[in-house]
């Protein structure tokens, strides 16, 4: 009895610790997770912003102060110590989220959460991001070893934080998902950065478009997807003389699409991703000195992808919205210029069908056979033996869909051109418009930047104010790369790259202000092959005739501009809907639905209902409308909403307005009803489930954790009003992920704000203290301290003394 | 009555120390440790280390949760689900510490019962 009851008590001991010391499904190790002295209740604290800390490989001592904001103001006495600092406080402030976005971009999710990331993992891979990274770290080796220098001065500053860190130390989503943090290495940054050209020019229709052209012909394509809508309001004015560029665009050769059926492709980025930059000259400033503003719009996620410091050396002294990953500030100003970026895209990917030999070993081009290269990935998996994958590049890049992927062709393939792989130095960018004195410097900075294309607004104190697009863009012959093409014929291939000199560009503009918000970057006039690459169609025209619409503007006018939430979109359609609708048959409750979106003025304002029945009824009408894209099996985009909207005032009696599950043939008025009356209902649900269908609630707009928002770390229900399309773009899930406006006085006088806050602790006060201002539309000030000068708006010092290796 | 009282004591101040150079299972360890040298009988053997643990984690838990508002605590007890309330989490924490050292506490008991059976 006693041996059973020792087995027995034994047993119960190792189950119990068995049980508390494992992560089991979604829960936590639950003894290590919760005990005081190493589980989560030490993350109960802010971080320490005063003392000093000793980290090994300083030159010299770097001091560091602290704002009300959490935002350290970094005063270093060389580059190399600043990014040393940038890595460590990064770190500090941000590790978890610093290190899981780049096990994101790396495709290693699988190996924190386990195999439900596998997918993803593997379509990272194929998409070749780190093959990308490797090109990069491989071109600065080469061409640019100063920049790697400091991108390993980054790296040793996180790993000095990192290796301080006992196991209490770790952020709270380590304890959570039981793993820790890894060494920091350049190419990380190198990933960071294949990340942000895969959020912001990664996205492509080209395969989508090929089912669309196959499916309804030629003539139709170009009705719903025209290269340029009937009117274009595009980043580099209209006016612009292009005489000067004497490097014609590729001639065009005899090349077909292939016109394949493509039943499923690889995921997208955020359609949304985008921004909004202007700037005004000083004629046109209430001042006299020009203003910039800049607010990208990316998912709203906690910890937020901003980190805003001040970075400073003798030699420079740079402020604004830093990316935990890679070095320098990204949107910001120093003591002479400010600078901001919004996305332009450009069809920068394009897609080549591959035919291979029997044994895969080489692939078709040019009536020869031509070697596949071979990279194996190995991804590690939580809990599971590794998956390997290999991965088949030809010259064009890499085969993404083949038989083992999504695909079930033995001897055929997609490969992927992708501009991201073509290994730039985009860090070298940043790095120079940290130090820009001028226009000449911040052009001169400009032309490292391959991907993802930008449109960089620039104002200095001098009073230029300038705006170009800049990216490596191939000179593209008129057509190519809109569809599938044939991978093993040369004239398919990117011929040559438009000279950098040759970038769209505008500087001092007449009109006395540039501005883009990823419309067109041009009109037909520019002398190389542009399309609409899913332009933005709204947010654009709104800024403009904003600035046309007074001669002088202040700081408070650019505030309002950010938090406008005029619906253009809306407004082009609600009233000719109206106007036609046949009303007979609505009921009494449609009918105050009907009452209601006709007395809305088309402001997306919180308290609102019309953005709600906008939003129900546009989206039940284009669903109609588009119905003969609802093909099993096969990847479709839908055409663009310009084009509908455009499609349904003039074109309301073309086939496709018609519902092909009807006897009846339906134009654009009867969808118009049908819609309505569907519309109804479903808010008349919302009524009854939420007690109203106000914008706020409708809407929800919430900032979701990276680790698929977690409620417990995410904010909801934030009050503000906006929505794609406005220039408050502020959706569901995704807005103004930072604002900031600078005017140019010497030196500049800056506001800020992002929704988030300084720390990435879900247990400091600082983890998402900003949200509220931010959905109010305030801003922070941003303190531009100067070196040795006193202030109280200092609340702790911190400094970072070199250790003496001797 | 006088053991009960020392056991206690023993296991928290083992527990404090030992969680110094110990992961969180230190408090199995200083539970066993104590029931092995200050035998207890019945349901005292169990519920002697697991009130004082309890009392160890819950205290402590609350001492660094107070300070800072239970910022995070009433994050975590939104995530486990606890209904976003602090105070139940610190007792969920007292309770699974204390059941470990409780659980160690029987087995501890058990062994000595062998070695003076011997």
């Amino acid at each position: 009895m006693k041996y059973i009851k020792l087995v027995l008590s034994f047993l119960l001991t190792v189950g119990i610790f068995f049980v508390l010391n494992t992560k089991l499904g979604a829960v936590p190790p639950i003894g290590k997770f919760l005990n005081p002295y190493n589980g989560i209740w030490q993350n109960e604290t802010d971080e320490s912003i005063s003392g000093n800390i000793f980290i090994s490989g300083l030159k010299d001592e770097v001091t560091v102060h602290y704002d009300a904001q959490l935002i350290p103001h970094v005063f270093a006495q060389n580059e190399s110590d600043l990014y040393k600092a940038q890595g460590y406080l990064t770190a500090k402030h941000r590790l978890w989220q610093l290190e899981f976005q780049t096990y994101a971009a790396a495709g290693r999710l699988s190996e924190i959460v386990g195999e439900g990331a596998l997918n993803y993992d593997r379509t990272e891979r194929r998409r070749g991001m780190g093959y990308g990274a490797d090109q990069a770290i491989a071109y600065m080796k080469k061409h640019d070893t100063e920049t790697l220098g400091f991108i390993q001065d980054y790296a040793d500053g996180v790993n000095a934080y990192i290796e301080q860190l006992a196991p209490e130390d770790y952020p709270v989503e380590y304890k959570l998902l039981d793993y820790k943090p890894e060494i920091w290495t350049p190419k990380k940054t190198a990933l960071l950065l294949m990340y942000m050209t895969k959020m912001l020019a990664g996205g492509d229709e080209d395969l989508e478009k090929t089912n669309a052209l196959r499916l309804f012909g030629k003539d139709n394509f170009d009705l719903l997807f025209p290269d340029f809508f009937d009117i274009t309001d595009p980043v580099i004015p209209k006016e612009t003389d292009w005489s000067f560029i004497d490097v014609p665009q590729t001639a065009l050769p005899e090349s077909k699409a292939v016109l394949d059926t493509i039943r499923e492709t690889i995921a997208q980025p955020h359609p949304d991703n985008g921004s909004n930059n202007w700037a005004v000259s000083g004629k046109k400033s209430t001042t006299g000195n020009p203003i910039l503003a800049n607010d990208p719009h990316l998912g709203l996620n906690l910890p937020a992808i901003w980190f805003v410091m001040q970075l400073s050396t003798p030699n420079h002294n740079a402020f604004g919205a830093t990316i935990p990953g890679a070095l320098s500030v990204i949107s910001g100003f120093n003591q002479h210029i400010a600078w901001g970026e919004t996305n332009a895209t450009r069809d920068v990917i394009d897609w080549y069908k591959i035919e291979f030999n029997d044994d895969r070993t080489k692939y078709k081009y040019n009536g020869y056979w031509r070697d596949v290269t071979i990279r194996v990935e190995n991804i590690k998996i939580k809990g599971r033996e590794t998956y390997k994958d290999t991965v088949l590049y030809t010259h064009h890049g890499p085969v993404v869909y083949d038989k083992n992927f999504k695909s079930d062709k033995e001897l055929r393939g997609y490969a992927m051109k992708w501009i991201g792989h073509e290994g730039g130095n985009n860090q070298k960018t940043f790095l120079e418009l940290n130090k820009a004195k001028n226009y000449d410097d911040y052009v001169n900075a400009l032309q490292y930047w391959n991907a993802p294309a930008q449109n960089f607004v620039f104002a200095s104190t001098e009073g230029d104010i300038a705006l170009w697009i800049q990216g490596k863009f191939p000179n593209k012959w008129e057509g190519q790369g809109k569809f599938l093409m044939d991978g093993s014929n040369p004239e398919n291939d990117w011929q040559s790259y438009i000279p950098q000199q040759f970038n769209a560009k505008v500087k001092n503009p007449k009109r006395g202000f540039v501005s883009s918000a990823n419309q067109h970057p041009v009109d037909e006039s520019y002398p190389y092959y542009v399309f609409n690459d899913g332009y933005e169609t709204y947010r654009n025209r709104v800024i403009n005739d904003y600035f046309s619409s007074k001669s002088k503007f202040s700081v408070e006018d650019f505030k309002d501009l950010h938090n406008n939430n005029y619906n253009l979109k809306a407004s082009e359609l609600v009233p000719y809907m109206l106007e036609h609708m046949d009303t007979s048959s609505l009921t009494k409750e449609e009918k105050v639905i009907y009452e209601e979106v006709k007395a809305w003025k088309f402001n997306n304002d919180i308290d609102e209902v019309g953005p709600s029945i906008w939003r129900q009824w546009y989206s039940k009408l284009y669903n109609m409308v588009w119905d003969e894209f609802d093909v099993e099996d096969i990847a479709l985009d839908l055409p663009f909403t310009y084009q509908t909207i455009h499609l349904l005032k003039h074109n309301g009696n073309h086939k496709f307005m018609d519902i092909v599950d009807t006897d009846e043939t339906e134009t654009a008025k009867d969808l118009f009803l049908l819609a309505f009356k569907e519309a109804a209902e479903r808010l008349l649900e919302i009524k009854d489930e939420a007690g109203d269908y106000k914008w706020v609630s409708y809407k929800g707009t919430y900032a979701g954790h990276l680790l698929q928002a977690l409620p417990a770390f995410s904010r909801f229900d934030i009050p503000i009003g906006g929505d794609r399309n406005i220039v408050n773009a502020t959706s569901e899930n995704h807005g103004p992920s930072w604002r900031m406006i600078v005017e140019m006085t010497s030196p500049p006088t800056a506001i800020g704000i992002y929704p988030g806050g300084q720390s990435g602790n879900p247990g400091s006060k600082y983890y998402d203290n900003f949200i509220d201002d931010w959905a109010a539309g305030n801003y922070h000030n941003l303190i531009f301290l100067q070196p040795n000068t006193a202030t109280d708006a200092i609340i702790g010092t911190q400094t970072l003394t070199p250790i003496n290796n001797e | 009555m006088n053991k009960t009282i020392t056991n206690f004591i023993a296991t928290l101040i083992l527990a404090v120390l030992l969680s110094f150079v110990l992961p969180w299972w230190s408090v199995m360890t200083a539970a066993l440790a104590t029931s092995l040298f200050l035998p207890l009988k019945k349901a005292a053997v169990f519920f002697v280390p697991f009130l004082a643990i309890l009392l160890f984690w819950a205290v402590y838990s609350f001492m660094l949760s107070s300070g800072n508002d239970y910022t995070l605590a009433k994050r975590i007890a939104v995530l486990l689900p606890l209904g976003g309330n602090p105070y139940v989490l610190i007792l969920v924490t007292g309770i699974v510490g204390g059941l470990a050292a409780g659980i160690a506490a029987i087995f501890g008991k058990q062994l000595s019962l062998m070695a003076s059976k011997n």
